[in-house]
């Protein structure tokens, strides 16, 4: 009953959070969805970590190192401490310029103006809908059965869920970015202390020390692979860095890039960051290989914190780490919501003529109504269908969102990059999901079991020697070992290269704006001029066709 | 010159995320507690903490920073 209270306190105070920053509102979607681009520096760090990280960080990484052992730590959190500041570092920084200066609120509006075509957004835009979507039910799920677990089934799943996506829609319908942002300073706070505080509590409750258990774990040859890791294979492990690719490509990372105030955010967060995924993943994949060792044969691997909690931890603080995890589940999903109510809104309603007549206005009153529906549709999707869709939806949005890097890196760093590079690069994402799909469902029912060798899916293609072209592992499907990450990043690459190389690349005045430091100092005076009232006639006088957007800024980014 | 060397030290960073040396062994522990294995990678995210510092240092996108100056593109604002 306690942990239930404290937890309900919580969520009280992340919606009052929520009703303040409604007060603070305007009524414009910049404000609204990108808290008029003002997001201080530690803010900015707090809330873009809050963006990044799910309830897997705490719940999934125990218990994946409750299955697998400490090589997790490796396998995701130390490649995401060296790929996902360095993304943030390259390409947030730029994304971050180029909104402030031509007025950008999403990837797809970047897109479209980049490569001169509303068709590659669209595809693009569609993509991501549908890569982004089942995260987001999966954090509703998540959400509802932490509370269930807590609550020791006190909160039946049904309502957990309900709460989760109440708060939620709360907290973004009146808040919008700044509610959002305001709350990831409760929230990140509280789960990054998550660790270390469960890892002192249980300690101190735990009849031995952990030195001890770990010996006992390497001693014992049925339990030593989760000590070392001997059951991952080399391939496996080098293909799983490319995954955190995907975190600056997912939308609402990305938006988040566009919100920050002033571009040296970026610089106290990127240092942070590697510490922070630290912080959390550390604890948490110890106290997973601990809990194997302790409670085996769990038949929810994923609840092996909530389990050492409930047995090693006092209730009120079994509350407050509860609270935290809830933070982790709500940080992501207030950021996803927002995000698909940003991209509804500016790259559908506003795009095809919804703005014009309905205005500023108008377009948040479409913003918050498409919140409410889409959290009522998760609700009731996360109400009637079984989680492991969602979950396998989610890991192969992972691969999809990073195999979509190389389109970003091309639009903010190639000028010779063109629509239909964009275009091979999207087709052949969405042909690899379709056929990892395939090949997932075809292989499920002859899946070997964690530790066996892997399962050949077409043995017949031995005849041309590709036997091991497509393998199944326990739970994945590999590409002569190595995860479909690693040929879908590749190719996404070499199709853009090829494609852009074959046709014609963007007109001059769009290379000269994203990429020309002349047009750049030009559009700066126009743009001091312009906001000074002066009627600026100089712009064919300096050789530059007036653009959409251009009159909002400048520059090479 | 400068480049070069940043992009050496971001690749050589990269490499040494594949620990093989490390792979079947436990052995010693860290802290009295931390297998090898576990230390190892918790230290490779200290690692990439200082790379992302030198790149602050380094190769900050210092050019990047006169956006910030220049007027926010303004949408018509109206209160509640």
């Amino acid at each position: 009953m306690i942990p239930l209270t404290v937890i309900c306190l919580y969520l009280v105070a992340i919606a009052i959070i929520g009703s303040f920053a409604f007060r603070r509102s305007q009524a414009n979607t910049e404000d609204f969805f990108l808290a008029n681009r003002g997001v201080g520096s530690m803010v900015f760090f707090l809330s873009l970590f809050a963006t990044n990280m799910t309830a897997f960080a705490i719940l999934g990484s125990s218990g994946q190192a409750y299955r697998q052992g400490i090589g997790i730590y490796g396998l995701m959190a130390s490649s995401s401490c060296f790929l996902i500041p360095l993304t943030i570092f390259f390409i947030g920084t730029r994304l971050w310029a180029i909104g402030k200066r031509f007025g950008h609120q999403t990837q797809v509006a970047f897109f479209r103006d980049r490569w001169e075509c509303d068709a590659i957004g669209t595809l693009i835009f569609v993509l991501t809908v549908v890569m982004l979507v089942p995260y987001m039910i999966i954090s509703i799920m998540g959400g509802g059965r932490v509370l269930a677990d807590i609550s020791k089934d006190m909160v039946s799943y049904p309502l957990g869920c309900a709460i989760v996506a109440l708060v939620v829609t709360v907290n973004v319908f009146f808040g919008g970015m700044r509610g959002t942002v305001w709350v990831n300073i409760l929230q990140t706070s509280m789960f990054l202390i998550f660790g270390a505080i469960a890892l002192a509590v249980i300690s101190h409750n735990l009849p031995l020390g952990f030195g001890e258990y770990i010996h006992k774990i390497a001693a014992n040859p049925k339990t030593k692979f989760l000590v070392t890791r001997e059951r991952m294979s080399e391939s496996y492990f080098w293909s799983y860095t490319f995954i955190p690719l995907s975190s600056i490509m997912f939308p609402h990372m990305a938006i988040m890039c566009f919100a920050a105030r002033r571009v040296t955010a970026f610089k106290r967060t990127v240092v942070l960051y590697p510490l922070a995924i630290m912080a959390i993943w550390l604890p948490c994949i110890f106290l997973g290989v601990i809990g194997a060792f302790l409670k085996p044969g769990l038949a929810k691997p994923d609840g092996v914190l909530l389990v050492m909690l409930s047995d090693y931890a006092p209730p009120i603080l079994a509350g407050i780490l509860g609270a935290g995890i809830i933070s982790a589940v709500m940080g992501s999903d207030t950021h996803q919501v927002l995000a698909l109510s940003t991209m509804f809104t500016k790259d559908l309603f506003a795009h095809y003529g919804g703005k014009d007549k309905y205005g500023e206005r108008g377009s948040v009153y479409f913003a918050r109504a498409f919140i409410l529906i889409v959290t009522v549709v998760a609700y009731i999707i996360a109400l009637l269908t079984r989680e492991t869709i969602f979950e396998l939806a989610v890991r192969f949005a992972f691969s999809g969102f990073a195999a979509m890097g190389p389109v970003m890196i091309a639009a903010l760093f190639w000028k010779r990059s063109t629509k239909y590079g964009a275009l091979a690069s999207t087709l052949w994402v969405a042909a690899w999901l379709v056929l990892t799909w395939y090949l997932q469902k075809i292989s499920d029912v002859s899946a070997p079991k964690p530790g066996a060798p892997p399962f050949i899916i077409f043995p017949e293609l031995a005849n041309v020697g590709l036997g091991h072209l497509f393998e199944r592992t326990s739970a994945n499907v590999t590409v002569f070992g190595f995860l479909p990450v690693v040929p879908m990043v590749l190719g996404s690459a070499v199709c853009m290269i090829i494609f852009s190389l074959l046709t014609r690349p963007p007109t001059q005045p769009t290379i000269e704006k994203y990429f020309s430091k002349q047009t750049s100092e030009t559009l700066s005076a126009r743009t001091v001029s312009e906001s000074k009232g002066i009627a600026v006639a100089s712009n064919e006088s300096a050789g530059m066709p007036r653009t959409p957007n251009a009159s909002r800024g400048s520059g090479a980014v | 010159m400068k480049a070069t060397f940043l992009t050496l030290l971001i690749s050589a960073v990269y490499l040494v995320h594949q620990d093989c040396w490390n792979w079947k062994i436990s052995d010693p522990l860290i802290f009295g507690f931390l297998p090898i294995g576990l230390a190892y990678h918790a230290g490779y995210s200290i690692l990439c903490a200082i790379l992302m510092a030198i790149l602050v240092k380094f190769a900050w996108p210092s050019h990047l920073e006169r956006a910030q100056d220049e007027p926010p593109p303004q949408n018509p604002p109206s209160n509640h």
